[in-house]
């Protein structure tokens, strides 16, 4: 019955204790609402998020679908990626674009990434979360990715039109969460909340789990455009004039439409190299998302929207 | 404490520790941690860059990089240069991982200091050389003290600004130590330190050649956390009952004290239900053993009641099982407790309603002084007796953070309202012996040929509902049911004449209402309430205390226009002429019903109509024959 990590290694104990934290947000979540969904969004946060969900509810199915925000301009290996574990995990896959921002022709390239960020995911996002009666959204979002997120909570209370208002936060004591909402709220939640990005790395080397190839470095072709190195994933990808894709050895250290990540210059190609770069690492991972170099509060500014 | 290098442990031993940082405002704590991420090299880059950049825009240390920014996160908080919510941070050396909570020194967060401490092992707190111990110093080291942290670090900062004198510096640890002697610190470290210039923060300051001890990065490497509660007898809150299919019934939790092995013996609270564990199921394969903080899931030997909010235990060392208890209270919401209302409790994975029956004192925090007090406002600590509706399983705070302390919930808007610490069970309750009376209340209604009842007529003043209650009581005595019925002006003579109208008392007009109809059902009766009762949390409290008998909620809807037209006592004309003040629908708010049993629309209908409505209602509903 049991699947032991496939390296067979003990948890250090710092990961153990995130790890049972994780276990047990993921655990009263299902157990307090009524339709819960797990967000996944295909990158290492979420095959963390969905292999602690596998160990949380073991031997059952995690009982509650995956939804998927797809923008339509996800690299294709994602979209592979996806498919398979969905596939392998027998697990409820359910996918949302927005057909209204397909039909209206927003794209990342001609519409700029906030507006396509807007409407193909956090107006995506709504839609689908409104359409299945969702009352709580498990996402892998961390508190070390930004300042803003620095204080969000674990359990994250949504007012009617899905927005956030950070004075309205409920205080998290102990392993107290208040799961109860009033009429119109929702919940958003985030079990890796206390997770850095080297603790996932460890995890992910540790447990075995599986990643989309994109996160280990490979010779691909890439453009440099605007400080960083862009995949030429497909042939939407409009070159500029004396742009010429080159072969690069990249690796993305976030995932999200291809034309808005960046790449950075690697050599890193397994998991090991990974966590051995970023303890050398000298820049912070959000560097490679064009969506947040707008200015500092920008973050802040989405997540009173309802952006995840 | 020995100096030199500290040894690196095994990668499988590097440990975790939380810890809280407080202090007064612009004590310096934000600088503080920021200058510890800098120098323990964990800010990337790119961050460095636009903290330079912020540096100068918002900053006041002038050209020099302020540290403070790196932590102040939220739009506000840069520009009104004040931390006002609780930040984590996350850090990492070879020995330890850290994740500090930034806890701000303003006075109205207390609430979120208060959250910090619950998690943290350990609590670094903040003097300023020049101020030395000042109230809040006292404020939070009682919070730590309350909500069980035990190690305390006290980062006396900024001695730069009094010329590295450590005569400042020992006047200020004798002060603390001699304040803090009586709140039960397993121990208590000093630290001379500029965290601005980076003192004895990573490495030892050359400012302070009198200092023997630790520099603060050293220390929180090497400080002995308390061991997990492992040598406690076991604690296992059930989360969630794990049943894929008919062969497998598991219990999945975390262990939040003691261990469990396979064999061993369990006893759930609150009932005389034993098994043993079968097995402790991870997805990993089975464990030999489960330890506190461990997330697992264990089956059982027997097909036993168990489910979620139930608390397994070892038979020989069981958890305290009671209604009553005394327990110390943060209050955590802008609107203040109000003894006697109901309010969702949270302890482990069991939720249950709860009041606060008495307020015993409220404590001054900067003094320790214990005052008298009839309420708690935001920010306020106060020791009171809470009860529950049914029995929890529960421990004193002080042998379990897990299983000692809970939070309340406001009912109607679903915001944490407080947060407490059990001081111990109340005997009271299992003093005050239950008489199995040899009659039940069912045997008694058998003779009346109807079964007992609670209707609560509820409404805005002149809505009908005393004109309906009377109507209806004529009709069931004209078919030989046995009734009576509580009026809300009558009670006020008699019962109730000690009561006023501030929402304290109309609780407890609520609560005696509600026990009253409870024994008049219990005698077999259809008891009838007429009460405005304006508030939703006090209409279900009522509910849940006449939960044996059949209770019907009969909302009489009447538009307050209409009420207003009606005026049959002139109460409206003289609440909007000012001479009634809290009156409900002019200037106190009514909560109509969202679900009731019966709701009854009076407009253009006579009290007998509607009286045989709600007969016919009874009839349907069984409780006439």
């Amino acid at each position: 019955m049991a699947e032991s990590s496939p390296r067979g290694e003990v948890l250090p104990r710092h990961l153990q204790r995130l790890e049972a934290e994780a276990i047990a947000i993921l655990r009263e979540v299902v157990a307090e609402f009524r339709n819960p969904v797990l967000l996944y969004s295909i990158g290492k946060d979420s095959s963390v998020l969905l292999h602690l969900a596998r160990k949380a509810f073991h031997p059952a199915t995690p009982p509650l679908p995956l939804l998927h925000v797809d923008t339509t301009w996800k690299f294709r290996d994602m979209i592979e990626f996806r498919d398979a574990t969905a596939r392998r995990l027998g697990l409820d896959l359910i996918v949302h674009i927005n057909q209204e921002g397909l039909a209206r022709g927003i794209n990342p390239i001609a519409s700029g990434s906030a507006l396509h960020t807007e409407i193909m995911k956090t107006e995506a996002l709504k839609q689908a979360l409104d359409r299945h009666g969702f009352d709580a959204a498990i996402g892998g979002a961390r508190r070390d990715e930004e300042k803003s997120r620095a204080k969000e909570r674990v359990f994250s209370l949504r007012g009617a039109a899905h927005t956030w208002d950070p004075r309205r936060q409920r205080p998290e004591l102990w392993r107290l969460y208040n799961t109860r909402l009033a009429v119109g709220e929702t919940m958003r939640v985030f079990p890796l909340s206390n997770w850095t990005e080297l603790d996932v790395w460890e995890y992910i080397e540790a447990a075995g789990i599986p990643i989309v190839p994109l996160y280990l470095a490979k010779p691909r072709p890439v453009v440099w455009r605007d400080g960083v190195w862009i995949m030429v994933d497909d042939d939407r990808l409009p070159l500029q004039p004396g742009e010429t894709p080159q072969m690069r050895s990249v690796r993305f250290r976030t995932l999200g439409c291809y034309p808005l990540s960046g790449a950075i210059e690697s050599e890193a190609a397994t998991i090991a190299e990974i966590a051995a770069e970023l303890r050398q690492a000298r820049h912070s991972e959000r560097q490679g998302r064009l969506i947040d170099s707008d200015d500092t509060a920008s973050m802040e500014r989405k997540k009173r929207q309802g952006y995840f | 404490m020995p100096h030199g290098p500290l040894p690196v442990p095994a990668p499988g031993d590097k440990s975790l520790l939380r810890f809280l940082t407080c202090g007064s405002v612009d004590d310096g704590k934000s600088t503080l941690i920021g200058r510890l991420l800098y120098n323990a090299d964990v800010i990337m880059g790119d961050q460095l860059e636009a903290l330079r950049r912020e540096s100068r825009r918002f900053g006041t240390t002038g050209d020099e990089i302020d540290f403070s920014l790196l932590l102040d996160g939220l739009e506000d908080e840069r520009q009104q240069r004040i931390t006002i919510d609780v930040a984590y941070r996350y850090f990492s050396t070879p020995r330890r991982s850290f994740i500090v909570a930034d806890s701000p020194g303003h006075e109205q967060y207390t609430r979120n200091m208060a959250t910090g401490a619950s998690t943290a092992d350990l609590a670094v707190l903040l003097v300023d050389a020049r101020k030395g111990v000042l109230a809040q110093t006292r404020r939070h080291s009682l919070i730590c003290s309350l909500f069980g942290i035990r190690h305390i670090v006290v980062a006396v900062n900024k001695l730069d600004l009094v010329g590295f004198e450590r005569a400042v510096f020992d006047q200020i640890a004798a002060d603390y130590r001699h304040f803090a002697a009586d709140l039960g610190f397993a121990s208590l470290v000093m630290i001379p330190l500029s965290a601005r210039f980076g003192d004895n923060l990573t490495e030892r300051s050359a400012h302070t050649p009198w200092y023997e001890g630790p520099n603060l990065l050293e220390y929180l490497e090497s400080v002995e956390l308390d061991r997990a509660p492992t040598d406690r007898p076991l604690r296992f809150p059930v989360q969630w009952v794990n049943r894929p299919n008919g062969e497998f019934r598991g219990f999945a939790g975390t262990v939040a004290a003691g261990s469990v092995m396979p064999g061993d013996p369990i006893l759930v609270m609150g009932s005389a239900r034993t098994s043993r564990v079968k097995e402790i199921v991870t997805f990993d394969g089975p464990l030999p053993r489960a330890s506190a903080g461990d997330a697992v899931t264990l089956t059982l030997q027997d097909e036993i009641d168990v489910s979620r909010g139930d608390l397994l235990v070892h038979p020989d060392a069981p958890a305290e099982f009671a209604d009553q208890f005394a327990a110390h209270l943060v209050w955590m919401k802008e609107e203040a407790l109000v003894p006697g209302r109901s309010y969702w409790l949270k302890i482990g994975t069991r939720t249950a309603s709860a009041t606060v029956t008495a307020l015993k004192h409220r404590i001054d925090v900067d003094s320790g002084a214990h005052i008298a007090a009839r309420t708690l406002a935001i920010n306020e600590i106060g020791f009171c007796n809470v009860s529950t509706s049914v029995p929890v399983a529960f421990d004193a705070y002080a042998d379990g953070r897990d299983t000692g302390g809970f939070i309340l919930i406001d009912r109607l808007t679903q915001e944490t309202a407080a947060a407490g610490v059990v001081a111990f069970a109340l005997r009271r309750a299992t003093n005050i012996h239950w008489h199995e009376s040899a009659i039940n209340p069912l045997q008694r209604a058998a003779l009346k040929g109807h079964q007992p009842a609670v209707l609560w007529f509820t409404g805005l003043s002149g809505a009908g509902k005393s004109t309906i209650a009377n109507r209806l009581e004529q009709k069931l005595l004209a078919i030989g049911c046995h009734t009576m019925l509580l009026d809300g002006d009558n009670v006020r003579h008699g019962l109730n004449r000690d009561l006023g109208f501030t929402d304290t008392d109309r609780v407890e007009n609520i609560r005696r209402v509600g026990e009253v109809a409870r024994l008049i059902g219990d005698a077999g009766l259809i008891v009838i309430c007429a009460f405005i009762s304006p508030f939703r949390a006090d209409r279900q409290m009522a509910r849940e205390i006449a939960a044996p008998h059949a209770f019907f909620e009969v909302f009489v809807d009447t538009p307050i226009a209409e009420c207003i037209r009606r005026d049959p006592k002139g109460l409206y004309a003289k609440a909007q002429a000012g001479a009634i003040p809290n009156f409900t629908g002019i200037d106190s708010a009514y909560e109509a019903p969202e679900n009731p049993e019966i709701r009854l629309a009076t407009v253009e209908r006579d009290a007998d109509a509607l009286a045989e409505e709600l007969v016919e209602e009874l009839r349907r509903r069984d409780i006439l024959a």
